[in-house]
C-alpha cells in the first residue's frame, strides 16, 4: 500500500483507485482486536480491585485478612500459574517450530497447572466458607471473592478453551487459524498471570501486613 | 399585514412567561442568606456565558442567513479552513469565561460549603462566634422527615420550626434508602444515608412558610415526602418549642421502630420527649435493642461505612433460596386502592417495594419481630 | 402438584406476573400480539422469512447491520416515547389528586424512558450510524470482525426484547434509569424489576463493548492506502474517539452491575446498608461509566454536524485539526468530571471545585467546535436541505444545553438545581437538541447512499418544526418549574399554580408527537415515491468523503477497487482533480460469509438472563451450557469465506457505468 501513498498531492498522474489486488488476510486485525478486548477486561478487574480497595477494612465484626489467609497455600497456588504460563511460553515457541506433538503436550502441561491452581483456590473457597467467612458475612469478603473469584473464572475458562483448541489443533494441525488463536490464548493466559500477580501483592501479601 | 404583526405582538408576553417566571420563583428569590447567595452565583455564572452564547446564536443566524446558497453577492471561499488567529480567538475567549467561571466557582463551593458553619447572617450582617447555631437532627426515614431538637428535647415529624435568623446546623442520616434534604428557600440540598451522617448549614432571613422536600427518588411514596418549614421570630419558636414539651408523646426505642415503619402523607407529629441518644443510634443502625452498633472507627484510612455485621439470613440471595423461598412476582404488586399512610402506618400497602416477597431488610425485620 | 416443585420448574413465575387483570397493559399486550400475529402471517404469505433470514438476520455485511440498528432504535423510540407521554400526562392532571397512574406503574413508566432512551435508542442510532458509515468513508469493504458485529448487534435486540418482555411478564425497575443502589438492593426491590434491569443491561453492554472494540479496530486497520490519521473525516474520528470510550468505560458498567446482581443473587454486601456495605461505592462507579456514557451520544452527533456543515456549505471544515484535537480532549476529560453527578453527596469543598472545574473546562474544546462549525459556513454557499436545517437547529438549541450544564456544575448552584426539573431540562436540552437533532441530520444525510433515494423533504420539514417547536415548548417549562423548586420523578402535586407549567409542557410532548408522526410518514411517503427521489449517481449532495465515491446503495463489497486517498476531503479532491473510475480489470472479491450463529447465540442468552430474572434455576444452567456450547462448535467452523465472482462484480459495475452516464446527460 506503500508504493500509492508516496505519490504525492500535486503529483502529475496521481493514482486515486488501487487496482493492484493486495488480500486482506483473515484474522490481519485479530491481535489488535483481542489486546483491546483484554484491556477492557483489565478495566473489570480494576474495578474489582478498586472495589476490594474501599471495602478491604469494613468487616463489619468480622474476621480481617490476617486472620483468615493462608500464604504458604497461596504461594503454592502463584507457583502453579506462574509454572503454566512458562510452559505455555514452551507450547508457542513449539508452535513456532511447528511441531505439532511438542505444542499439544505442553498444552496439555499448562492445563494441568491450570487445574491445580483452580482446584487449590477451590479448596481454599470451600476452606473459608466452611469457617463461617462467606462471600456474604462482610464487604470486606464479599470484595475478596468476588476479585480472586472472577480471577479463578478467567482462568476456568481458559481451561475450557485450552481443551477446545487441542482438539483443533489434533485434528487440524497448526493451519494459520489454529496458530492465531494458539496467540490469543496465549495473551489470555499471560494477561491472567499478571493480573494474579495484583492479586497477590494487592490481596494477599497486603492483606497480611495490614 | 397588520393582522399577523398584531398577532405577534399579542404572544409576546407569552415569550416574556418563563422570564417573569423564572425571576419571582423561590430559588432565585430565596428566604435565607445562603440560597439567596446561590441564586447570585447562578445569575453570576449565567451571565458571563450569556457573554459568549448570545453572540454566537447571533452569529449562526446571521451566518446561515447572509451566506445562504441563493444569495449570490457574497463572498465564497470555499479552500478557506484555517486561520491561525481565528483558532486563538475561539479557543481563547472560552478559556477565558471558564477562568473567570472557575475563579467564581473555586471561592463560591469554599465560602458556601454545607459543611461550613455560617459565618454571617446576611449581607452586612456577620456573625460574632457567641452565637451558636441551632441544632437540628434530620433523620429521613419511609417515606417522612423526623426532626430532632436535642437542645429543646423535642422531636417532630413533617414541620420543621425554625427562629428567623439564627444560623441552624443540621445532622442528617436515613433510615433506609437515600433522600436529599432540601428547603429551596433556605438552603441546597445534600442527602441524607443509612449508618452515614451528612451535614447542611443554613438560615432563614425572613419570617414565613417555606416548602421543604426530598429531591433524591427513594420509592413509592416519595411523592408525599414533603414538609413545610416555619420560620418564625425567636420568641415565638420558644413558645413553640414549650407547646410540644408539652406533649405526651415521647419518642423514645419502640416508638421510632414504629415510626420508622413505612407510611405516605404522614400529617404532622410533635413529641414532648426524645431519647438523647436516638439519632447517635440511628446512624449507627442500632436503634433495634440488641443490635450491635457499627464499627464506627474502621481501619486504617478507611473509616466504617455501615460496618455492622449482618444478622443470620439478612444477606440471602436468591441462588441460595429454598423453591418455597423464591416468592412470586406478580405483575402488579402494589395492592390497588389508595396507601392507607398515616392511618396505618405499618400496612404493607404502603411500601409497595416489598410487598411481594415477606419483607427483609432492617426495617421490615423490625416491623415483623414487632408483630 | 406441591409447590416445591412448581417453584422448581417455574422460579417465581406464577400466573399473577402476567397483566390478566389490567386493562391498559393486557389491551396493549392483545394489540402487541395481534400485531405480531399478522407481522409472522404478513411474512409467511409472502414468504419472506427465507428473504429476511438469508439477507438480514444472518448477514455481516456492515450496512445491513447498520440499517438493523437504525430500526431497531426507531421502534424502540416509539415504546420510550409512549412513557414519556404518560408521564407528562399523569403531571399535568394529578394535582391534589392520585392521576391517573398509581406509584407502581408511574415509577416503572420514568424508569423504562430513561432506560429504553439511552440504551435502546440513543445507543443504536449511534451504532447503527457508525457501523454503516464509518467503513464505507474510510474506503474498506467491511469491519474487521464482520461476524462479531452481526453478534454485537443481535445482543443489542435481546437486551431490548428483555426490556420489552417487562411490560407484560412481570414489571420493570422502579429505581430511576440508573438503578442507585440502596433502593435496587434485594432488601428495597426483592421484584424482578431490577433484575430485568440488570440482565437487560449487561446483555446490551456486550454487544455495545464487542462493537466498540470491532469499530476501533477498523478505523485503525481497514483506512484505504493514503489515508493517515490526520486525513480521516470527522466522522471518523469521532467514531474512533466514541469506541476508544466504549472500550474504557462499558466494562465498569459490566462490573458494578455484576457486583449489584451479586447482592441480589448471592447474598454479598457490596451496596447494602449493613455488612460494611457502601451504596456511595455504587454511585460513584455508576458515574464513572455514566458520565462518559454521555459523550459516547454526543460525539458521534458531532461527527455528523462536521459532515454536514462542510457539506451544505460546499467549503473545507474550518479547523479540522483543531476539531480533531477537541476530540481528543474531551475524550480524556469525561474520566474526570463523574463526581459533579453527586456535588450534594457531602464531598469536601476542595473535592467538589476539582470537579466543577473539570467540568468547566469540558466546555472550552465543544465551544471550539461550535466556533468551527460556524466558520465552515462563513464565506459558504449554504444550502438549506434537511441535514443542514437540523445542523443549525442543534446548534442553536446546544448552546443553551451547555450553557445550563455549565450552569450545573457550579456547585453551590448545583446544591439548589440537582435532581431539580431544571436537571431534566438540562439533559434533555443536550440529548435531544444534540444526541437526536444529530442522528435525524444522519438519518437524512445519509438515507439515500443506504437506499438510492431521498427523503421526502415536505414531510421532513413538518417533522424538523415540531421536533424544534415541540422540545422548546417541552422543555423550557421544565427549567422554570426547577427554580421554583419543583424536583424530578415526582407523580403528584400539591401546588395548584404549577400546573399550568406542566400542561405546557404537556403540548409541547404532544407536539414533539406530531414530529415522530410526520417523521413516520416522511420515511413512508419517500419508499412511495422512492421513483421521484432517485439518485443514480450516488453522490446527491455534493459530497466530501469518501462513502459517496461509490453507488446508491453501495455493493456488498462497498469498493470494486479500494480508492486512494490524497486529501483529506478524499472525494472532493477525486471529484476536482476529475479521478476516472476504473471500469475494467475487476477481480473477485473475498467476503465473510452469513452465519446464524449470533442470532443463536443472542437467543439463548435471551433465555438464560429470563431464566435468571425469574429464578429458573435448571433453564439458566441449560441455556448458558447451550451458550457456551453453541459458541464452541461455531469455532470448529473453519470455513468462514467465499468469493464474490468477477462476473458478479462486472455486472454491478458495468450497470454503475451506464447509470453514471445516464446521469450526466
Amino acid at each position: 500500500m506503500s508504493e500509492q501513498t508516496a505519490t504525492p498531492p500535486g503529483a502529475e498522474n496521481p493514482v486515486f483507485y488501487d487496482v493492484e489486488d493486495h488480500p486482506h488476510p483473515p484474522g490481519a486485525s485479530t491481535m489488535l482486536g483481542f489486546w483491546l478486548y483484554l484491556m477492557s477486561d483489565c478495566l473489570i478487574f480494576a474495578m474489582l480491585f478498586a472495589a476490594y480497595g474501599v471495602y478491604g477494612g469494613s468487616t463489619a465484626g468480622g474476621p480481617t485478612a490476617k486472620e483468615l489467609f493462608d500464604l504458604p497455600l497461596v504461594a503454592v497456588n502463584t507457583a502453579m500459574l506462574l509454572f503454566s504460563s512458562i510452559t505455555y511460553g514452551f507450547a508457542m515457541i513449539a508452535t513456532d517450530e511447528k511441531k505439532q506433538g511438542a505444542t499439544l503436550a505442553w498444552l496439555a502441561l499448562t492445563g494441568l497447572f491450570g487445574a491445580a491452581f483452580i482446584g487449590i483456590e477451590l479448596y481454599e473457597f470451600s476452606h473459608l466458607i466452611h469457617e463461617g467467612a462467606g462471600p456474604t458475612r462482610s464487604a470486606f469478603l464479599s470484595a475478596f471473592f468476588t476479585l480472586v473469584g472472577t480471577h479463578g473464572l478467567h482462568v476456568t475458562s481458559g481451561l475450557i478453551w485450552l481443551a477446545v483448541l487441542m482438539v483443533q489443533v489434533a485434528r487440524r494441525g497448526l493451519i494459520a487459524d489454529n496458530v492465531r488463536r494458539l496467540q490469543c490464548l496465549s495473551l489470555f493466559w499471560h494477561f491472567l498471570d499478571v493480573i494474579w500477580i495484583g492479586v497477590f501483592t494487592f490481596v494477599y501479601l497486603m492483606g497480611v501486613l495490614r | 399585514m397588520a393582522q399577523p404583526l398584531f398577532r405577534s405582538l399579542r404572544l409576546w408576553p407569552l415569550a416574556a412567561m418563563p422570564l417573569l417566571g423564572a425571576c419571582s420563583t423561590v430559588v432565585m428569590d430565596p428566604a435565607g442568606d445562603v440560597a439567596r447567595q446561590q441564586s447570585h452565583l447562578i445569575l453570576w455564572a449565567t451571565g458571563l456565558m450569556l457573554l459568549i452564547i448570545v453572540p454566537v446564536m447571533i452569529l449562526t443566524v446571521l451566518f446561515a442567513w447572509r451566506y445562504r446558497a441563493t444569495n449570490e453577492d457574497t463572498d465564497y471561499d470555499p479552500d478557506w479552513d484555517h486561520s491561525t488567529g481565528l483558532e486563538l480567538i475561539i479557543w481563547s475567549a472560552p478559556l477565558v469565561i471558564i477562568v473567570a467561571l472557575g475563579a467564581l466557582t473555586w471561592v463560591g463551593t469554599h465560602t458556601l460549603d454545607p459543611y461550613r458553619p455560617l459565618d454571617r447572617l446576611a449581607e452586612g450582617r456577620p456573625l460574632t462566634p457567641a452565637v451558636r447555631p441551632l441544632e437540628v437532627q434530620v433523620v429521613s426515614l419511609d417515606w417522612k422527615w423526623l426532626f430532632i431538637y436535642p437542645e429543646q428535647g423535642i422531636a417532630t415529624v413533617n414541620e420543621l420550626v425554625v427562629p428567623v435568623d439564627r444560623p441552624i446546623r443540621f445532622r442528617m442520616t436515613s433510615s433506609s434508602v437515600m433522600n436529599t434534604f432540601w428547603v429551596p428557600s433556605m438552603a441546597g440540598m445534600i442527602y441524607t444515608m443509612a449508618g452515614m451522617e451528612t451535614r447542611l448549614h443554613g438560615v432563614l432571613n425572613r419570617t414565613g412558610k417555606f416548602e421543604g422536600r426530598s429531591g433524591n427518588y427513594s420509592g413509592a411514596g416519595f411523592s408525599g415526602m414533603s414538609f413545610w418549614t416555619y420560620a418564625v421570630p425567636e420568641t415565638r419558636f420558644a413558645s413553640w418549642a414549650a407547646n410540644v414539651r408539652r406533649q405526651p408523646r415521647r419518642l423514645d426505642v419502640p416508638t421510632y421502630l414504629k415510626l420508622e415503619r413505612p407510611s405516605e402523607r404522614v400529617r404532622p407529629i410533635g413529641f414532648g420527649g426524645v431519647d438523647p441518644r436516638l439519632f447517635e443510634r440511628v446512624v449507627a443502625m442500632c436503634v433495634q435493642p440488641g443490635t450491635p452498633c457499627m464499627d464506627m472507627s474502621g481501619h486504617g484510612m478507611q473509616k466504617g461505612v455501615n460496618n455492622r455485621a449482618p444478622r443470620p439470613g439478612e444477606a440471602e440471595g436468591a441462588l441460595t433460596r429454598e423453591p418455597h423461598e423464591k416468592g412470586s412476582s406478580p405483575h402488579l404488586s402494589a395492592p390497588p386502592g389508595p396507601a392507607p399512610g398515616a392511618r396505618d402506618p405499618g400496612h404493607r400497602a404502603n411500601r409497595n417495594l416489598t410487598w411481594a416477597l415477606p419483607p427483609r431488610g432492617p426495617i421490615a425485620r423490625a416491623s415483623r419481630a414487632e408483630a | 402438584m406441591s409447590d416445591t416443585l412448581l417453584k422448581t420448574i417455574f422460579g417465581r413465575l406464577t400466573l399473577e406476573s402476567f397483566p390478566i387483570h389490567e386493562p391498559i397493559i393486557l389491551g396493549t399486550f392483545i394489540v402487541v400480539a395481534l400485531g405480531g400475529v399478522a407481522l409472522v402471517a404478513a411474512l409467511s404469505w409472502f414468504k419472506l422469512w427465507r428473504y429476511l433470514w438469508t439477507e438480514w438476520f444472518t448477514s455481516v455485511d456492515h450496512k445491513k447491520i447498520g440499517i438493523m440498528y437504525m430500526i431497531l432504535g426507531t421502534i424502540m423510540l416509539l415504546r420510550g416515547f409512549s412513557d414519556a407521554i404518560m408521564m407528562r400526562l399523569q403531571q399535568a392532571m394529578a394535582f391534589n389528586n392520585d392521576g391517573y397512574l398509581n406509584a407502581h406503574h408511574y415509577d416503572q413508566v420514568f424508569t423504562a424512558h430513561g432506560v429504553i432512551m439511552i440504551f435502546f435508542v440513543a445507543m443504536p442510532f449511534v451504532t447503527g450510524l457508525m457501523n454503516y458509515v464509518v467503513p464505507l468513508q474510510i474506503g474498506a469493504r467491511d469491519v474487521s470482525f464482520p461476524f462479531l458485529n452481526n453478534f454485537s448487534f443481535w445482543m443489542t435486540a435481546s437486551g431490548a426484547v428483555t426490556v420489552m418482555a417487562s411490560l407484560f411478564v412481570g414489571e420493570f425497575a422502579r429505581t430511576g434509569w440508573l438503578a442507585m443502589a440502596p433502593l435496587s438492593g434485594l432488601d428495597y426491590s426483592p421484584d424482578v424489576g431490577v433484575d430485568y434491569y440488570i440482565w437487560a443491561l449487561q446483555i446490551a453492554g456486550v454487544g455495545t463493548l464487542l462493537s466498540g472494540v470491532n469499530l476501533l479496530c477498523t478505523i485503525i486497520k481497514m483506512r484505504a492506502p493514503g489515508m493517515g490519521l490526520f486525513q480521516m473525516p470527522v466522522f471518523t474520528w469521532a467514531s474512533l474517539v466514541t469506541n476508544v470510550l466504549i472500550i474504557a468505560a462499558f466494562p465498569v458498567l459490566t462490573a458494578v452491575l455484576a457486583m449489584l446482581s451479586l447482592d441480589r443473587y448471592v447474598g454479598t454486601n457490596f451496596f447494602t446498608n449493613t455488612g460494611g456495605g457502601n451504596p456511595m461505592m455504587y454511585v460513584n462507579m455508576i458515574w464513572i461509566w455514566g458520565h462518559p456514557e454521555v459523550y459516547i451520544l454526543i460525539l458521534p452527533a458531532f461527527g455528523v454536524f462536521s459532515e454536514v456543515v462542510s457539506t451544505f456549505s460546499s467549503k473545507r471544515l474550518f479547523g479540522y485539526t483543531s476539531m480533531i484535537y477537541a476530540l481528543i480532549v474531551i475524550c480524556i476529560l469525561a474520566y474526570l468530571v463523574w463526581l459533579h453527578h453527586f456535588f450534594t453527596m457531602g464531598s469536601g469543598a476542595s473535592v467538589n471545585s476539582f470537579f466543577g472545574i473539570t467540568t468547566m473546562i469540558i466546555s472550552i474544546p465543544t465551544g471550539a467546535k461550535i466556533f468551527n462549525w460556524l466558520f465552515t459556513m462563513y464565506r459558504g454557499r449554504i444550502r438549506f436541505e434537511l441535514p443542514m436545517m437540523w445542523a443549525i437547529a442543534f446548534m442553536l438549541t446546544f448552546v443553551i444545553g451547555g450553557m445550563t450544564g455549565v450552569l450545573l456544575a457550579v456547585p453551590p448552584a448545583d446544591f439548589q438545581l440537582h435532581n431539580s426539573l431544571f436537571l431534566v431540562a438540562h439533559f434533555h436540552n443536550v440529548i435531544i437538541g444534540g444526541v437526536l437533532f444529530g442522528m435525524f441530520a444522519g438519518i437524512n444525510y445519509w438515507w439515500p447512499k443506504a437506499f438510492g433515494f431521498k427523503l421526502d423533504k415536505r414531510w421532513g420539514t413538518i417533522s424538523f418544526w415540531c421536533w424544534v417547536v415541540g422540545f422548546w415548548v417541552a422543555f423550557t417549562p421544565l427549567y422554570v418549574l426547577g427554580l421554583m423548586g419543583v424536583t424530578r420523578r415526582l407523580r403528584t402535586f400539591d401546588d395548584p399554580s404549577l400546573q399550568i407549567w406542566f400542561i405546557i409542557a404537556g403540548i409541547g410532548a404532544a407536539i414533539i408527537a406530531a414530529g415522530i408522526g410526520a417523521m413516520l410518514m416522511q420515511f413512508y411517503v419517500s419508499i412511495r415515491d422512492r421513483e421521484r427521489l432517485r439518485d443514480t449517481t450516488g453522490d446527491p449532495w455534493g459530497g466530501r468523503t469518501l462513502e459517496w465515491a461509490t453507488s446508491s446503495p453501495p455493493p456488498a463489497y462497498n469498493f470494486a477497487f479500494t480508492p486512494v486517498v490524497h486529501d483529506l476531503d478524499a472525494w472532493y479532491d477525486m471529484k476536482s482533480r476529475k479521478a476516472s473510475r476504473p471500469t475494467e480489470g475487476f477481480r473477485a472479491i473475498h467476503m465473510p460469509k452469513n452465519t446464524a450463529t449470533g442470532i443463536v447465540l443472542a437467543g439463548l442468552s435471551t433465555v438464560f438472563s429470563l431464566s435468571m430474572i425469574w429464578y429458573i434455576w435448571w433453564l439458566a444452567a441449560i441455556s448458558f451450557a447451550g451458550v457456551i456450547g453453541y459458541a464452541i462448535f461455531h469455532t470448529f467452523n473453519y470455513d468462514r469465506d467465499f468469493d464474490i465472482p468477477v462476473d458478479d462484480v462486472r455486472r454491478f459495475e458495468d450497470a454503475r457505468t451506464k447509470a453514471l452516464a445516464a446521469a450526466e446527460v
